[in-house]
């Protein structure tokens, strides 16, 4: 299934459908699907402009699928993230995992989002009330990358 | 020549998405890339400075301090990522 980085929308529906196909081995689908919050660090947030850096992200998102494949049994894995300017209900990025069972596809799946977060390069930057500002890293982020 | 990269607010600080660099002689690794072009001042002093949270990539790869910059390689500087 593999990773994308785009503009446009996603349809979830859509999304598990193409991830299961017609595979029968498929017990389980795990999702994780990431969306922009209308109020953040105290201040409302109007607009969230998402960048990454072509070349690198898809090289760093095929990476960590890879790796989740190496730790979980899993069948299939998808990860969308949008880039360019959202607003708040709208859908940043969706990762979904198929398996025989729930164990491997919940793993993976919040494995791929916790390192997604840490390691592949995208950037947010808020507009809010008070004008622009790039979103901080949190360290419990990181926090999380490191459980795995 | 380098290709170097500046990505997020690092490209807003310095003004510029990007350049095209020939390194001096004692330029070799990302460690001294980062220290020559700290030695630039201004923004290039205090958003590199030591202690500053900033990531380095070289050829799309994460890299360290004693990772190696050649002729024709693509580094990006960018501060810790925030996606998802």
């Amino acid at each position: 299934m593999g990773v994308r980085v785009q503009t446009e929308d996603f349809d979830v529906a859509r999304e598990i459908a193409l991830l299961r196909g017609s595979d029968a081995r498929v017990g389980a689908v795990a999702s994780f699907v990431g969306l922009v919050r209308g109020e953040n660090d105290a201040a409302t947030v109007r607009t969230l402009t998402l960048e990454h850096y072509p070349g690198m992200t898809e090289k760093a998102l095929d990476g960590i699928v890879d790796e989740a494949r190496r730790r979980w049994s899993i069948y299939d894995a998808v990860v969308i993230h949008r880039v360019g300017e959202l607003a708040p209900t709208d859908q940043i990025v969706l990762v979904a995992v198929s398996s025989a069972h729930r164990g491997d596809a919940f793993a993976a799946c919040e494995f791929i989002i916790d390192y997604l977060k840490t390691q592949a390069p995208f950037w947010k930057k808020e507009l809010t009330p008070d004008g622009e500002r790039w979103v901080e890293a949190r360290a419990s982020d990181d926090e999380a990358a490191a459980r795995w | 020549m380098v290709e170097i990269v500046y990505l997020a607010r690092l490209r807003d600080r310095f003004g510029t998405a990007g350049e095209r660099v020939a390194l001096p002689g004692d330029v070799a690794d990302v460690g001294a890339l980062l220290a020559w072009l700290r030695s630039r001042g201004g923004a290039w002093s205090s958003e590199l400075a030591p202690g500053r949270a900033v990531r380095v990539a070289v050829n799309h790869d994460i890299a360290r301090s004693n990772t190696p910059v050649k002729t024709g390689d693509e580094v990006a500087l960018f501060p810790p990522v925030t996606g998802g």
